[in-house]
């Protein structure tokens, strides 16, 4: 196998997960978004750990889903309190502090 | 070189169809059109279903490379955890309702604009400097190397991420109960 087909892959999905997370407006839709960036990095860490013929790839990887678990607790508990203050998980209308 | 040359270089090689490059392609093609799906489908648990077959995939591309100890834990903690997560948070919110009401058309020119131009970018970047880069599998990674890494070198490492869990989950707590 080639390296860059895994990251050529990594890469498309990353542009992907960008473009959603600026284009969307829905609070959780954002939230997935970042889930498919993070994947995206995912593969890169674990191709150079093949690559490479490293555990330190796979070890952060690991550390990198842990890391995504809580950022989507936290994500989702802040969206919750969005939505109960405001009715609305519309992110373009959350600019208390916008000035 | 051009992706031409990637695939002249590989075909050379006389291993380029290969069943692990076939089977690359076919889960790389499911992951993209399932990426794309979900960041511009309207409906919101749809796109989280979509998402599902994009962590899926990114697992089966974990087991391509000889991790299998990765995919196990991105199957359990993301499909899950993760998707029940998102779904939930999904029904809290009503989220799945109304649709994710239409997105000003500039602003999707814009961001898809940013998005190809990142694309172009990192492309030719990896093109350029990985192109006839290979990765040879002679074996799995074992379990016990990775574990032996993860409490001897990243120790540290993973205290601190037991911590960040712990203060996530009373964040996640305290941030969503009701007063």
């Amino acid at each position: 196998m080639i390296l860059n087909q895994f990251l050529l892959l990594a890469a498309i999905l990353f542009c992907i997960g960008v473009y959603g997370v600026l284009a969307r407006r829905n609070g959780i839709m954002v939230l997935m978004s970042v889930e498919i960036i993070l994947n995206s990095v995912n593969i890169n860490l674990v191709a150079f750990g093949a690559f490479r013929d490293h555990v330190a790839g796979e070890v952060f990887a690991l550390f990198v889903i842990a890391v995504a678990a809580a950022e989507v607790g936290i994500g989702l508990a802040i969206v919750l309190l969005i939505y109960r203050n405001r009715r609305s998980i519309d992110l373009t209308e959350a600019d208390l502090l916008k000035g | 070189m051009t992706p031409a040359g990637v695939l002249a270089a590989g075909a050379a090689g006389g291993d380029l169809f290969v069943a692990q490059n076939v089977f690359f392609g076919v889960i790389a093609l499911v992951m993209i059109v399932s990426a794309i799906r979900c960041v511009t489908t309207r409906n919101v648990v749809h796109a989280a279903l979509w998402l599902v077959l994009v962590l899926a995939g990114a697992a089966a591309q974990f087991i391509l490379l000889g991790s299998e100890f990765v995919a196990v834990t991105q199957v359990l903690v993301y499909i899950g955890a993760i998707i029940v997560l998102f779904l939930f948070g999904i029904m809290l919110t009503k989220a799945s309702m109304g649709d994710d009401d239409s997105v000003a058309g500039e602003k999707r020119l814009m961001a898809g604009l940013v998005a190809v131009l990142l694309a172009v970018v990192m492309g030719i970047a990896l093109v350029d400097s990985y192109s006839d880069t290979r990765v040879v599998i002679d074996e799995p990674q074992r379990f016990a190397a990775v574990s032996d890494a993860i409490f001897s070198q990243y120790i540290v490492a993973f205290e601190a991420v037991s911590v960040l869990l712990l203060a996530a989950l009373i964040g996640a707590i305290v941030v969503a109960r009701k007063e």
